[in-house]
């Protein structure tokens, strides 16, 4: 018998197994579950197809409306009701609308909801964020958060793990987003298709929790089920700070087994941008050419913490936004963007010829509050640049980081943090 | 279970925006989604398929988001089955759950846009009769094609506990 990695490890304790590998199928015992105003109504319907009239935890399930809030047409005040009289119905603990939220990734870990050694499952495919706190966890669909909101499980198969060793320490202004798409433009956006993105090594102490948070945020870019990284110091204190619960933290065993394992030298990263349509398009700066923009986004549940905001505030900082370019800033929760007041950034912002939205995931996935039109060029912060992804078929997304999105809108074309 | 369709042909990492746009996703109306399947990369799509059609497509199928409207736009549109080389794990979850069958087969890049095929579902056979070729893929555990045969992982489980 092998040793097992920090994901087989955190499945075994959930189905009751002192030992589990990659390929076995397992029903496992869930700590949280969620979905949202656009996954939600489609499991009340289906929940009620089923007959269900009950939950298995009052307390274990949120709900968070975050994508078209505050409702950008009829039929989404529909969903965000339908939603809310469900939770109150069945007594649902967590439903969280505007003006306490905010983006549910950013909201569940900085309310502690989520913690180390949990397994989770969302419905919605960038749930897999929470593994920076050394959890397991997923997106699913909305069949699979309804039958779990009856049933407490859920059946996986146990992925294979894919090693990420850390080592070198970033180079100014690199954060986890240059790291993240450096990762999937080196193995692809199928590169780690079905597995566990495993993140650890010595490169670590250098990586703050947004920079975690951004990275197993976007493993689902690279197919994979799960992104997850080691427990340290650092995740301690984050926890000890919005936790009150007890968590427990998984060691890799020294003997685990690796489908593969790469090593990722943090000192050699540069600024990384992927270019349309796919996020595995990445270019660094020579690369770049002059490409003209329209448009900028800094925000979503990759790119919306505090942190985020400070990257961006301190290149804006008595700076103004290009003629003709449209500056879009989205705090990703209340607590954010209260923070962001209370610190001046929101001055900052104002001045430079931003504006500043209220929570929501918004234009990310082209819903409201920035849909691009026919060859409008954007830079933007968040996690997906399909065809259409955020707008007109013909327009274009290059996802980049805080600092070079806010650079690039100072600029007018895409641009370093240096060129300002 | 025995399908058979006239295949509408895709690439490599099609993804679920594509496939359903988010600004059609504040309905949950499976007519109303299958009207606007796959129109930013194939404005055709939805005038054209028939019940019964087949989608096929190339590596990570059904990449990006966890909104099971794809699946849902995909079946209610008509199509009986997607063959892909292989597809993005979460849509594959979601296919399975809400009963639209789909298969990975290696010579999935070798069908063409409009060819015949016949899918024998139950012992894993794609016959592409345009082509005169047959390729044998691992087939559904049984569990799994009692979901799709009973329309969806909500109707087995509802069948399972006698109507619960």
């Amino acid at each position: 018998m092998k040793g097992m990695t920090m994901t087989e490890k955190i499945i075994a304790k959930h189905c009751g197994l002192d030992y589990v590998s990659s390929g076995m199928l397992v029903m496992a015992k869930l700590d949280m579950i969620l979905a949202n105003d656009i996954t939600a109504p489609l499991a009340i319907d289906e929940f009620e197809k089923a007959g269900f009239d009950s939950v298995f935890d009052k307390e274990k399930i949120a709900l968070i409306m975050d994508h078209f809030v505050p409702c950008k047409d009829i039929k989404s005040a529909m969903q965000v009701q339908k939603t809310k009289n469900f939770a109150s119905k069945i007594g649902i603990k967590h439903f969280y609308d505007i003006g306490v939220s905010g983006i549910e990734h950013s909201f569940l870990p900085e309310k502690g909801l989520v913690k180390a050694g949990d397994m989770i499952i969302g419905a919605d495919s960038h749930t897999c964020t929470y593994g920076a706190l050394g959890a397991f966890s997923s997106g699913v669909g909305s069949t699979d958060f309804a039958v779990a909101m009856r049933t407490g499980e859920s059946w996986f198969k146990v992925p294979k793990s894919i090693k990420f060793e850390l080592v070198g320490k970033p180079k100014k202004g690199i954060c986890g987003k240059d790291i993240i798409l450096y990762i999937i433009g080196m193995i692809g956006v199928e590169g780690a298709r079905y597995c566990s993105m495993e993140f650890t090594g010595e490169g670590l102490k250098h990586l703050n929790m947004s920079d975690r948070f951004t990275i197993a945020n976007m493993a689902v870019e690279a197919g994979a089920k799960n992104g997850i990284f080691e427990v340290d110091e650092i995740t301690h204190e984050y926890l000890k700070e919005h936790c009150s619960e007890k968590y427990s933290v998984e060691v890799a065993d020294s003997d685990a087994v690796y489908f593969k394992s790469y090593t990722i030298d943090l000192s050699k990263i540069d600024y990384c941008v992927a270019f349309p349509h796919l996020p595995e398009n990445i270019k660094n700066p020579s690369e770049w050419g002059n490409i003209k923009i329209n448009q900028v986004v800094i925000g979503s549940c990759t790119n919306g913490r505090y942190e985020d905001m400070c990257a961006a505030a301190a290149i804006l900082k008595d700076k103004k936004v290009a003629d003709g370019v449209k500056c879009i800033i989205i705090p990703a929760t209340q607590g954010i963007y209260l923070k962001c007041i209370q610190n001046g950034l929101m001055e900052i912002f104002i001045k430079a010829g931003a504006v500043v939205s209220t929570p929501t995931c918004g234009p990310c996935l082209g819903g409201f509050m920035g849909i691009l039109a026919d060859g409008e060029k954007c830079v933007s912060t968040t996690n997906r640049n399909f065809v259409g992804r955020m707008g007109h078929i013909n327009s274009e997304i290059y996802l980049a980081s805080p600092a070079v999105a806010a650079a690039s809108s100072i600029l007018g074309r895409l641009a370093t943090p240096e060129e300002i | 279970m025995l399908l058979e369709g006239k295949v509408f042909k895709y690439g490599d990492n099609v993804d679920t925006d594509v496939i359903i746009p988010a600004r059609y996703l504040n309905t949950q109306d499976e007519k109303e989604l299958a009207l606007h399947c796959m129109e930013d990369i194939d404005i055709n799509f939805a005038k054209q398929v028939k019940v019964g059609d087949i989608m096929v497509g190339g590596n990570n199928f059904g990449c990006g988001s966890s909104r099971e409207h794809a699946p849902i736009a995909i079946k209610a549109s008509g199509i009986s089955i997607v063959i892909a080389k292989s597809f993005a794990r979460i849509f594959y979850r979601n296919s399975i759950n809400i009963g639209l069958a789909i298969l990975e087969c290696d010579k999935a890049d070798k069908i063409q846009a409009g060819d015949l095929l016949s899918v024998d579902l139950d012992n894993g056979v794609i016959f592409n009769k345009t082509q005169n070729w047959e390729e044998k893929v691992p087939p559904f555990p049984e569990f799994i094609q009692n979901i799709i045969k009973n329309n969806g992982y909500i109707n087995s489980i509802k069948k399972q506990l006698g109507g619960n």
